[in-house]
């Protein structure tokens, strides 16, 4: 049994990784999968309309899923289809989440009328955007830092709105009930209906039917191309500048130039009709030709889009944030009971956990072309793997599960961190020219982050040993010697890294702008896990602190650390403000906050502690008096 | 050596000394980050940490009380520590030649921040499509130029620092046929325009002073704002006063309303004289021609992916006459200086490089390659003794 269950947890964990690798399937009839990965311009990279969808719900509804008023579920991708061809349907669909009592008064609305009590319709709220218009104009007056939290939510919910209106308007003109019937009549008069446009504007004589039907017509166009977005559907034409997409709207008000109408304008019409009609098998026929058009221009682009959408669909992080809590959970259980198996088991879940993630990052840096770190999200990422890793290679070597609870803790909580750091869109964006280096993200970025990884770690080891010596009679003096120098192995490396990583930001500094060092709050805070490291390492040499003394000073790299990444980012000045955030503020507070009184427990003198205690069974003596000594 | 010298002596080597000053030192970087939201990043480097002793002003009285040690002072005293200790100490063994390497970058990496922040000149340099250039400008600091236009081929001038005409004292300059009297000084400045009717007689005699008049403005620390000092000056001859004129960099070229734009002029004893508060300058021995600005962004989005200056650079001499390119992350070094791209607006063809001379920039890069290869060197001697520790009970 003590070797079978571990090998049974290694293969169950492994079948269940592979089972969210599979193809996504499709729900019904339509092929709404490979409509997903059709390629479109967003933020300056070409993306599958998947992750327009995905990102678009994150940013409305903090959630990926969308439950239609009967109860059921839809994929995100049948969600931009009801958006964009058939928007009746989808402005029932509640999806833009609303929690501010004051602006659900203004809408006349009760968290009871939300679904999960916060999220709305559009149809809900048309009622009332009149007013909204006019408070959203009151609140952009505001400078963003000084806006009440009423204030917030208006620009908030208003910019939804707007996001949602641009999505509908961006692949056919909505309201139209047969716009590829429109596209076919324009196909069909396009030189009769620009004589008789020409002629009216020229004040002529001309066709009054032929002129009006065309500036209606071209009415929609143009609201299309004025309002559409966030993406561009329209490839360029072959042999043009390959990033020169164009707008829907736009290329169709061309057709009054050129007499043709573009192919891709038709296909998308073709795709609502269809959608619309419920007629699955030429909808699954049109993205044929569609798709065959496209690989023939871009068979690169479209792999690549491919891939995206797979990922986008197999959620890797999540998967990954779910196992890493199941290791916590069995290497924390190990302590109690089945030690030997229970050890193994999570040991072998945590690795497969951090491959997935290591999968995961390495499909992001090939979709973006760049490092591993380009922004707070995969930042959130790095810090998590990077600490797993160190935490593969204790456990390997210690084998006494510690390492798996700190790396299923840091895990799973940096990768629901990253989740909550995704909800403002699209976490591949394009970097600020300044960061435009891959050299310098590589090197700098890379070994910061991993600095930040290794301060946590020696954080959350010396929590594992204070909480573990003080409510518990498990710390005996092996255990707590292992933790000590485990500890101290990794405030060095931690140093080490956050040093050299510093430093380089330094260079990089002195390379771009001309200064090593400028005071700017993030170097600043880099500057801080620097000095706070080698605080500790010379208190330690120094002989000022023992054992406890390091595991506290060791949690108070937890705040300076936390301070540093998401802190020195809220000050709102300098070269590196790239992510501020007020919801992050709250959650620093309360980390801090926990954290502080994990100090002060720490402080509580040793003989007080259960595992330290005299005449507690388990603990040995020489440590009780090396701990009296050091309780001094 | 008697006791209490020892005592003293053994403070200043112990590592009790580095733990505190590392603390203090973490608390005024901290405390140094947090003020930035009121002073900006150029405002508190001059206040917590090129300074002795920190001084916090109190709520509307004007005085000052020091509430903390500043950067010199831990710097130093770190600095101090650390030298002290390793020559009280020093005994080489491989065994400690990683500490021993890394503290000694952590000396020239702290010489290094004291010496470019003293040597250090950073200044920008603005310049539209097709303008020549030879001269950056301060973004802090301003000075008062008098420049003797009088013979053609050349300008001569005379340039004092702000400070000084901050101080109000008279300034008597050998090359200058008379004395400068600061009669007003604001350290910022609002103007307006001088309404006859209701204010005071106008201080100046001539020029832009007699139309308009400056008032004091509270001093910025914002990023994107700076001070925009303003003063009367009135130049005093051997015969006796000359005239008055008010100053400001607010004044000159770059102004907006056409009436501050012309340069204020004067002639004494046959030659003449150009008065202007500008941004202190710092003239180079070759000149920039912007030949053209190029503002990339990312497709079908409003970021930029990239900026770059295409400038025609020359030296009077004849010897350097070519095209260079400077774009984001890639600064030309030229001369001493080095320019990096800094501000661009590319709609009215402007670019602003950075011109920034630092003699000691090579230290840092010392520093940095000695205290790495001491940090590994040291944590790998840890880390083999550690394998071979864990290793090596279980040989047979």
């Amino acid at each position: 049994m003590k070797k079978i269950f571990p090998v049974a947890a290694l293969i169950l964990t492994a079948l269940y990784l592979f089972s969210t690798l599979r193809t996504p399937k499709n729900p019904a009839e339509f092929d709404v999968v490979g409509f997903s990965k059709l390629p479109v311009l967003l933020n300056g990279r070409l993306k599958p309309l998947d992750t327009v969808a995905r990102s678009s719900l994150l940013q409305l509804q903090g959630r990926q899923t969308v439950e239609k008023p009967d109860g059921t579920k839809l994929q995100p991708i049948e969600w931009l289809l009801d958006v964009s061809f058939h928007s009746e349907r989808a402005d029932t669909y509640q999806t833009f989440e609303l929690t501010h009592p004051e602006l659900l008064a203004l809408f006349n609305l009760t968290i009871a009328d939300g679904q999960g009590k916060k999220r709305f319709s559009y149809k809900q709220l048309s009622g009332k955007f009149g007013e909204l218009d006019r408070q959203a104009k009151l609140a952009r007056q505001v400078e963003n830092a000084a806006r009440s939290t009423f204030q917030s939510a208006v620009v908030q919910l208003y910019g939804n709105l707007i996001h949602y209106q641009r999505l509908r308007h961006s692949l056919v003109a909505p309201g139209r009930g047969d716009f590829l019937g429109d596209l076919l009549r324009l196909q069909e008069n396009a030189e009769k209906w620009r004589v008789a446009v020409t002629a009216k504007l020229n004040k002529q004589p001309h066709d009054e039917a032929a002129a009006a039907a065309a500036m209606e017509l071209g009415e929609h166009f143009a609201d299309m191309g004025n309002i559409s977005g966030p993406y561009l559907v329209v490839p360029p034409p072959p042999g043009g500048d390959p990033n020169d997409w164009k707008p829907v709207g736009g290329i169709l008000l061309e057709t009054f130039r050129s007499g043709r109408v573009d192919s891709t304008a038709l296909a998308y019409a073709g795709f609502a009709r269809t959608w619309r009609n419920g007629e699955p098998k030429r909808f699954n026929e049109l993205l044929v030709l569609y798709r065959a058009d496209l690989a023939k221009r871009f068979p690169e682009r479209l792999s690549k889009s491919d891939t995206e959408t797979r990922f986008n669909a197999a959620q890797p992080f999540y998967t990954s944030a779910v196992l890493y809590g199941l290791a916590f959970f069995l290497a924390f259980v190990s302590w109690l009971a089945w030690p030997d198996a229970l050890q193994r088991s999570a040991f072998w879940i945590t690795g497969l956990a951090w491959l997935l993630a290591t999968g995961g990052i390495l499909t992001r840096m090939w979709l973006e072309g760049r490092p591993p770190v380009t922004n707070l999200y995969s930042s959130a990422l790095f810090v998590g793997w990077g600490a797993v890793m160190l935490c593969l290679i204790l456990e390997a070597v210690y084998k006494n599960a510690i390492a798996s609870v700190a790396a299923g803790a840091i895990g799973c909580a940096t990768l629901i961190i990253a989740h909550h750091l995704s909800l403002s869109g699209d976490t591949l964006e394009m970097m600020q020219a300044v960061l435009d280096t891959n050299f310098w993200l590589a090197t700098h970025v890379v070994i910061v982050t991993a600095g930040y990884s290794a301060t946590f770690l020696a954080g959350f080891l010396a929590i594992i040993y204070l909480l573990r010596g003080l409510l518990s009679t498990t710390l005996d003096k092996q255990t707590a010697d292992s933790l000590g120098r485990m500890t101290y192995g990794i405030l060095c490396f931690a140093t080490l890294f956050s040093f050299v990583g510093t430093v380089l930001g330094g260079i990089w500094a002195d390379q771009s702008w001309g200064r090593f060092w400028g005071w700017d709050p993030k170097e600043n805070g880099a500057l801080m896990i620097v000095i706070w490291n080698a605080l500790i390492l010379h208190a330690r040499w120094g002989g000022l602190v023992k054992t406890r003394g390091i595991m506290v000073l060791a949690i108070g790299g937890n705040i300076i650390t936390a301070w540093s990444w998401f802190g020195t980012n809220m000050l709102g000045v300098g070269l590196h403000s790239y992510g501020s955030q007020s919801a992050v503020a709250y959650w620093l507070f309360v980390f801090v906050g926990s954290q502080l009184a994990l100090i002060g427990l720490g402080l509580i003198p040793l003989d007080k502690w259960r595992s330290f205690r005299s005449g507690s069974g388990k603990a040995a003596t020489p440590l009780a008096a090396d701990s009296a000594k050091a309780a001094r | 050596m008697n006791s209490p010298l020892r005592s003293a002596r053994d403070v200043l080597v112990s590592l009790k000394l580095t733990v505190i000053l590392l603390a203090l030192g973490l608390i005024l970087v901290f405390a140094a980050t947090l003020d930035q939201v009121n002073l900006g990043i150029w405002g508190i480097q001059e206040k917590w940490f090129r300074t002795f002793v920190v001084f916090q002003p109190m709520g509307g009285s004007g005085t000052s009380v020091p509430i903390f040690p500043g950067g010199y002072s831990i710097g130093g005293l770190l600095l101090f520590n650390l030298i002290a200790a390793h020559i009280y100490r020093f005994k080489f063994t491989w065994k400690k030649a990683g500490i021993q390497l890394t503290h000694l970058g952590v000396i020239l990496l702290l010489v290094g921040e004291l010496l470019s922040g003293l040597w250090q000149e950073d200044y920008t340099m603005q310049i539209t499509e097709g303008e020549t250039k030879s001269h950056s400008e301060s973004q802090h600091f301003n000075e008062l130029a008098i420049i003797d236009t009088t013979n053609p081929e050349f300008d001569e001038v005379v340039a004092i620092p702000e400070e000084i005409v901050a101080g109000r004292e008279p300034i008597q300059h050998p090359k200058l046929p008379f004395r400068i009297v600061v009669k007003d000084y604001f350290p910022n400045s609002d103007l307006g325009m001088r309404d006859a009717a209701t204010a005071k007689p106008a201080q100046a005699t001539a020029g832009i002073g007699l139309s308009v008049q400056a008032s004091a403005a509270p001093l910025t620390y914002k990023q994107n704002e700076r001070n925009m000092p303003a003063a009367s000056i009135e130049l005093v001859g051997a015969n006796g006063p000359i005239g008055t004129w008010l100053v400001s960099t607010s004044f000159g070229p770059h102004s907006r309303a056409p009436f501050l734009q012309a340069p204020q002029t004067l002639t004494h004893e046959g030659r003449t004289y150009r008065l202007a508060l500008r941004w202190t300058r710092s003239y180079k021995p070759f000149s920039f021609r912007l030949i053209k600005v190029t503002h990339d962004v990312y497709p079908g989005t409003d970021t930029p992916k990239n900026f770059s200056s295409r400038l025609e650079l020359k030296t009077p001499d004849g010897r350097d006459d070519r095209e260079v390119l400077i774009y984001m992350n890639n600064p030309l070094r030229y001369g001493g200086y080095t320019f990096y791209q800094h501000q661009m607006d590319s709609a009215q063809g402007l670019t602003g490089l950075q011109a920034v001379k630092n003699p000691s920039w090579l230290i840092p890069y010392i520093a940095c390659s000695l205290m790495t290869l001491g940090l590994l060197g040291q944590f790998g001697i840890h880390l083999l003794g550690f394998i071979r520790k864990r290793t090596g009970p279980k040989a047979p």
